[in-house]
């Protein structure tokens, strides 16, 4: 439920998200495609000790109403993710290119639906 | 002939009503947060079992009892559980030795229900196998896991193998109302089970690097009626005594 | 279920003024109703506060099985039995989900655990309570849940966005919980002399403590201005208890119950219920230690912890193995 990424943080016995001591089971994130074709989402994480239970857990954890048909674990700490800093860089190119979107374009009412 | 089809849907009622009751009792004391969510899945699926099993137990009586009142208000002599699911939970070894065990038997058997001349019965089997299908997978995965280990849980897992063993031979012994389900096609003949089930047994076994016993002596009296464990009293004092003491209630 | 704050670490609240330029921009987007994502920048306080804060309403979902799971195995239907399991069930799901987004804070879930059986960290008082008939499941899914969702449901727009999402999948499962609960209640305050004795006995038992469950009067605690400055805390504990107060009078009213405050009265001039604070003496024994069950809690956490250790490694040692043959067959 929480996020595939994390922060580090010393004031505690810390260790990077998904880098599990050795007696600890290594985080898993949990990705769930439902019964409406829509793609795989991210619904939250848990612990497992391989990729194996790790979705048999997600079943046990994620899917107690149903909720999906397909299940994808992926290992916390092989989650690549965007750092805050590039938010610009990445991001801001898009923002120009306004041309993308629907509502850029005026069609007249009398063309109808589009 | 009510009785023979009466006593054989009792045998599957108790079954997932004791193991599903032995399961619950983990609720909240598993060794994990995810084992806890994954056992009471389990524990939940049994439960739902049961009521479809005495309800429909009730049913073919006749006589107005529902699946509660035979759950809450039948004594010892009445249960016709096998005696390995009234075995206690012992460590978390020997609850997924019993449980896979169980599973392994119980996979097969629904799978043959799902062939039943009653409909019913087919009916129930077929919602039963795409849960215990999962059951199974998951115990067998534990025991492959556990017994493949480290050398505490591999002793472990041997110790529990070792100690249900003896409970094993009661799933496959046939008997009158077993003879007389097949004779009308209602369910598979439990001795003719046993190829398959040894052959499943024996692959996990070996994955998970345990001995399997020599001796096959099995204990018998669950499924009949005639001699319970002690277990099964005690478990009924806790479970039914709600009932028991407030019989006028409704809940 | 949810987690009282008691003692914050924060040192009063800053002007945006006060602030150096850093902090300013967070607080600016906390204002903003920004939520903040684990990889961003964020004050020591706001995540050391967080830490506390969600462990705690993870511990309290986790020993909070315990009450509710002393009667699954005494359940009197095989309904209620498949009801109260997935309630309890859904309680460890959600401790779950907290611990995880305990973790993106950068604290383990192990750590988390250890302090939690060390007395270290602390759970919702609540739980250390008996139950002690089937009446009492009816009472702590009406109203230990009940007051819970009154704190849970603020906080699906808490500033930090993992706990803004546990939130919003926790209160979409707990809707059943307190209908449940109240389900029970009605069945007992309906049916035999002995079933309304005890759904009475059971509100006379759990009406303080539920209160309690709000935590002490913070309307002069700077701890709980800064907690809501950074929207980690969304309404005073008064505020929630009363609240809870006005929704549960008449609720027990239709039960036919008497909730057991001779001071509870209405009052028109507020537009809210006039009610009695609970026994605070009794509330900081309990966080002392000294409640009912404080002891048993945490032995029955304990016991499951080290008993399963065995298990938690074996299965770690046979993933590694399994990773290993794999290797070696790659390798070939």
């Amino acid at each position: 439920m929480s996020s595939p990424e994390s922060s580090s943080y010393d004031g505690t016995e810390n260790v990077e998200h998904g880098k599990a001591r050795p007696t600890e089971w290594p985080l898993w994130e949990i990705f769930i495609r439902g019964q409406h074709g829509l793609s795989h989402r991210h619904v939250g994480s848990l612990h497992a000790p391989d990729a194996e239970m790790a979705i048999k857990n997600a079943r046990d954890v994620y899917t107690r109403r149903n909720e999906g048909v397909s299940i994808w674990a992926v290992e916390a700490c092989k989650i690549a993710a965007s750092s805050p800093e590039e938010k610009g860089p990445l991001y801001e190119p898009a923002n120009a290119k306004v041309y993308r979107h629907p509502t850029f374009f005026d069609i007249p009412d009398d063309v109808g639906a589009m | 002939m009510t009785q023979p089809q009466f006593e054989f849907l009792t045998r599957l009622g108790d079954n997932t009503l004791v193991l599903g009751h032995r399961v619950s009792e983990w609720c909240g004391h598993a060794p994990v947060l995810e084992e806890d969510i994954a056992l009471a899945n389990t524990a939940l699926d049994l439960i739902g079992q049961t009521q479809l099993w005495l309800g429909l137990a009730g049913e073919v009586e006749g006589k107005g009892r529902d699946a509660d009142t035979l759950a809450f208000h039948r004594d010892v002599w009445d249960f016709r559980s096998l005696l390995l699911v009234e075995q206690p939970n012992g460590d978390f070894g020997q609850t997924m030795m019993r449980q896979f065990l169980f599973d392994a038997w119980h996979s097969n058997y629904l799978a043959q229900l799902m062939d039943s001349s009653d409909s019913r019965i087919a009916a129930i089997a077929e919602k039963s196998t795409k849960e215990v299908t999962y059951h199974l997978e998951r115990s067998s995965d534990t025991v492959i896991g556990l017994g493949d280990g480290t050398e505490e849980s591999h002793v472990r897992m041997q110790k529990a193998l070792d100690r249900l063993w003896p409970f094993v031979g009661e799933m496959f012994v046939s008997d009158e109302v077993d003879a007389a389900m097949v004779a009308e096609g209602i369910a598979p003949d439990p001795a003719s089970l046993r190829g398959e089930f040894d052959t499943l047994v024996n692959n996990v076994l070996t994955a998970a690097t345990l001995t399997r016993p020599q001796d096959d002596f099995a204990h018998k009296g669950g499924k009949t009626g005639g001699r319970h464990t002690e277990h099964l009293g005690h478990m009924l004092t806790q479970m039914q005594w709600l009932q028991r003491a407030y019989p006028d209630a409704s809940w | 279920m949810y987690a009282q704050m008691i003692k914050s670490t924060g040192e009063g609240v800053k002007s945006l003024d006060e602030m150096d330029p850093q902090e300013r921009a967070f607080q600016e987007r906390i204002n903003a109703n920004d939520k903040i994502e684990p990889k961003d920048w964020m004050p020591d306080g706001y995540r050391k506060n967080l830490i506390r804060q969600i462990g705690q309403h993870a511990h309290s979902e986790i020993v909070g099985q315990l009450p509710e799971g002393n009667w699954i195995t005494r359940a009197p239907t095989l309904e209620r039995k498949a009801i109260l399991l997935a309630k309890v069930q859904d309680e460890a799901g959600h401790g779950l989900y907290l611990y995880c987004a305990a973790e993106t804070l950068g604290v383990s879930r192990d750590q988390m655990t250890r302090d939690l059986l060390s007395g270290k960290m602390k759970y919702s008082s609540i739980f250390n309570y008996p139950t002690l008939t089937w009446a009492d499941m009816g009472a702590v899914g009406w109203l230990v849940d009940g007051a819970a969702i009154m704190n849970q449901v603020p906080l699906q727009r808490t500033s930090y966005g993992p706990y803004a999402r546990a939130m919003v999948r926790i209160c979409k499962e707990e809707s059943f919980h307190q209908r449940q609960g109240y389900d029970i209640m009605m069945k007992m305050a309906n049916g035999t002399e002995a079933q309304r004795k005890m759904a009475q006995d059971a509100l006379n038992r759990f009406w303080g403590p539920s209160l309690m469950m709000f935590g002490p009067s913070d309307e002069n605690s700077v701890h709980s201005a800064q907690s809501m400055a950074w929207k980690i805390k969304m309404n005073s504990n008064d505020e929630l208890r009363q609240k809870f107060v006005d929704q549960t009078v008449p609720q027990a009213e239709y039960l036919g119950l008497t909730v057991p405050d001779d001071t509870l009265r209405w009052n028109e001039e507020r537009g809210h219920y006039d009610f009695a604070q609970p026994d605070w003496d009794e509330f900081f024994d309990v966080l002392k230690g000294n409640g009912p069950c404080n002891t048993e809690r945490l032995e029955a956490r304990n016991k499951a912890w080290d008993e399963g250790r065995w298990v938690r490694e074996g299965l770690l040692a046979h993933a590694a193995k399994k990773r290993a043959a794999a290797a070696q067959v790659a390798a070939e």
